[in-house]
């Protein structure tokens, strides 16, 4: 549940690094989830049109959550997002602001500035940052509907580096959480829903799998697992080992 | 034949050419495509005909593509 619109999957998938669109497609389908990121850019004049991803992507099936992926600053980042929403479909962003092009790490200080004007605009904006805690909350401060802390950078599937940073974000903003970034498999997905988060975004974890269908089901079924296993409340971690059998009536 | 500057590059079109018919010309599906003319997006798709081109116009010509 996000800004009052209610989304069957806690994963969200992106669109980018497939090998075909027929793949893409059958991944995200297995993935099971219905929002779906996609970029903005430039029409290539000199190829075919069917670069464009709505010739392939339904867009009466998927919520198509476009991105400023590529955006170093304010003002990029808002003229992508006008962009993206006078395309027709919706009013909501995943806002980037990158400030390292080595570790795409983002500009937390851009974000929110973009965060505070986008939302002035009527934007639901996702706001991609840093597992930053006082970010976070000056994300949520400036309008974000949603705030999604990395667990590692774009693209590396590194997993959840900082389960302890990506819990307390969780524990003190009230908007949803969605870890968005560095899940490279379903452990990842799995260890990183157990923190608590109310979702998943992920692209190259699956795109880049040597089978990306059954790599989007495995992401799936983690995040089930890891929602479930959250819930149904792990028990304490000891450092000593306690015996699961009965300790008496052993054999004489 | 005015010219203009499309996604960057120039490209000349017939004098009174329209919007419509610059993404026509393109083989391009308006519904697909975002238009931003010399800084201003285009908000409404059905004015595209009646819109016509200027000598010396910027255009972007946006789409959505495959991201994360």
């Amino acid at each position: 549940m996000i800004a009052g619109h209610e989304f069957r999957s806690r994963l969200i998938v992106g669109t980018g690094k497939y090998a075909s669109n027929d793949v893409m497609i059958r991944a995200i389908e297995a993935s099971g989830a219905e929002v779906v990121t996609v970029a903005v850019r430039r029409v290539d004049l000199d190829r075919s049109n069917d670069a464009g991803i709505l010739h392939h992507l339904d867009p009466a099936r998927y919520f198509l959550l476009a991105n400023t992926a590529g955006c170093t600053n304010v003002t990029e980042a808002t003229r992508y997002a006008r962009l993206a929403r006078a395309a027709g479909f919706n009013e909501w962003i995943k806002l980037e602001v990158i400030a390292d092009q080595e570790t795409l790490l983002p500009d937390p200080v851009g974000t929110v500035e973009a965060t505070r004007v986008l939302a002035a605009e009527g934007f639901q904006v996702m706001a991609y940052t840093n597992d930053d805690l006082i970010t976070a909350l000056r994300l949520e401060d400036a309008g974000a509907v949603a705030v999604m802390p990395l667990a590692a950078p774009i693209g590396s599937g590194l997993g959840l580096l900082n389960p302890y940073s990506v819990r307390t974000i969780k524990h003190r903003l009230s908007v949803p959480i969605i870890v968005d970034a560095g899940v490279g498999t379903a452990s990842d997905a799995c260890v990183t829903m157990e923190q608590g988060v109310d979702g998943v975004l992920m692209n190259t974890g699956i795109a880049a799998a040597k089978d990306p269908v059954s790599m989007a089901e495995a992401m799936r079924l983690g995040v089930q697992a890891g929602r479930l296993a959250y819930l149904a409340g792990r028990m304490p971690r000891r450092e000593v080992a306690v015996p699961s059998s009965p300790t008496s009536g052993h054999l004489t | 034949m005015i010219a203009l500057m499309v996604n960057g590059a120039p490209r000349t079109v017939a004098g009174g050419t329209t919007v419509a018919g610059l993404l026509g010309g393109l083989g391009l599906d308006p519904r697909l495509v975002v238009v931003e003319r010399n800084g201003t997006i285009l908000r409404q798709r059905d004015e595209f005909g009646a819109l016509a081109l200027e000598s010396g116009d910027v255009l972007e010509l946006v789409h959505f593509v495959g991201g994360g």
